[in-house]
């Protein structure tokens, strides 16, 4: 009964923060509210049951992505540009017709819960039933995010960390020789 | 019983929060609201985690309680600053 509260009222504080989002004109609000709606859907998570989700949602999402957020509008400007007057009728159309073709995409998806769809069938079982004395994790989600799907997520790890790398060689390196010259001045 | 109405307590504070960061006239008034629904946020889960017994969940309304005091020490120092690698010190 509460927890249906809860989700309800945290699903309208989600919607109220997306409109206000869309509203904003100050990039810098724009950010604090992000991190507002990051916070909201972590805690809908945690509601859910979803504790692993909720932990990367509330380290990732709400921490780390509004500092980087920030340490990016540090080095631009605080105010959106001017919207362009005229309507842009061809991307509407482009990403109308991509909607719509998602759309359709959804009707061969077995419903929500169908327990002949492939994912029920092939290897949900085994981790239900072995999940625990596999992994010993209390929560089947967490057996499957931190221990069947490990590989996976170090593979990810790995692409992040690259990218920061390249992230750093192509942006950190102007910026920390710029930073020498003035000293030097 | 008890837990229930403090759960809707806390659901209220933050709604009131969160309109003071869409009004917010000022952008301390905003900071200081973000602040307020996180530490909110984190007394709805560990009230949640009592209430319905999934004691585990309260290691999650811990990490809130960090990262929105990391969260809050970066937007400051940037509001202060302009940027992140000014160590504070100088000018």
């Amino acid at each position: 009964m509460i927890d249906t509260l809860i989700d309800i009222t945290l699903l309208a504080f989600l919607v109220f923060t997306a409109v206000a989002i869309i509203r904003m004109r100050n990039l810098f609000v724009i950010i604090m509210l992000f991190s507002l709606y990051s916070l909201f859907s972590a805690g809908l998570f945690a509601v859910m049951d979803a504790a692993d989700v909720a932990f990367t949602e509330a380290a990732v999402g709400a921490g780390i992505s509004t500092v980087l957020m920030l340490g990016t509008l540090a080095l631009t400007k605080n105010h959106e540009e001017k919207p362009p007057s005229h309507l842009a009728r061809l991307p509407l159309l482009v990403v109308l017709v991509t909607g719509g073709a998602l759309v359709y995409g959804t009707y061969d998806i077995p419903s929500f819960g169908d327990p002949a769809s492939p994912a029920q069938t092939h290897v949900g079982p085994y981790y239900i039933q072995h999940g625990k004395e596999d992994t010993s994790a209390p929560n089947i989600v967490t057996a499957v995010l931190a221990s069947y799907r490990g590989y996976d997520t170090l593979g990810e790890v790995t692409v992040i960390f690259t990218a920061g790398i390249g992230v750093m060689l192509l942006i950190g390196g102007r910026l920390m020789r710029k930073q020498k010259r003035k000293d030097q001045r | 019983m008890i837990l229930a109405v403090a759960a809707i307590a806390i659901l209220v504070t933050i709604a009131l929060a969160l309109a003071r960061a869409f009004m917010g006239p000022t952008l301390y008034d905003r900071i200081l609201a973000v602040n307020m629904v996180g530490t909110k946020t984190v007394l709805l889960i560990a009230v949640l985690a009592v209430l319905s017994g999934r004691t585990e969940i309260i290691d999650i309304a811990l990490i809130y309680a960090l990262i929105n005091f990391i969260g809050v020490v970066a937007v400051l120092k940037l509001v202060e600053h302009g940027n992140f690698y000014a160590s504070g010190e100088e000018d």
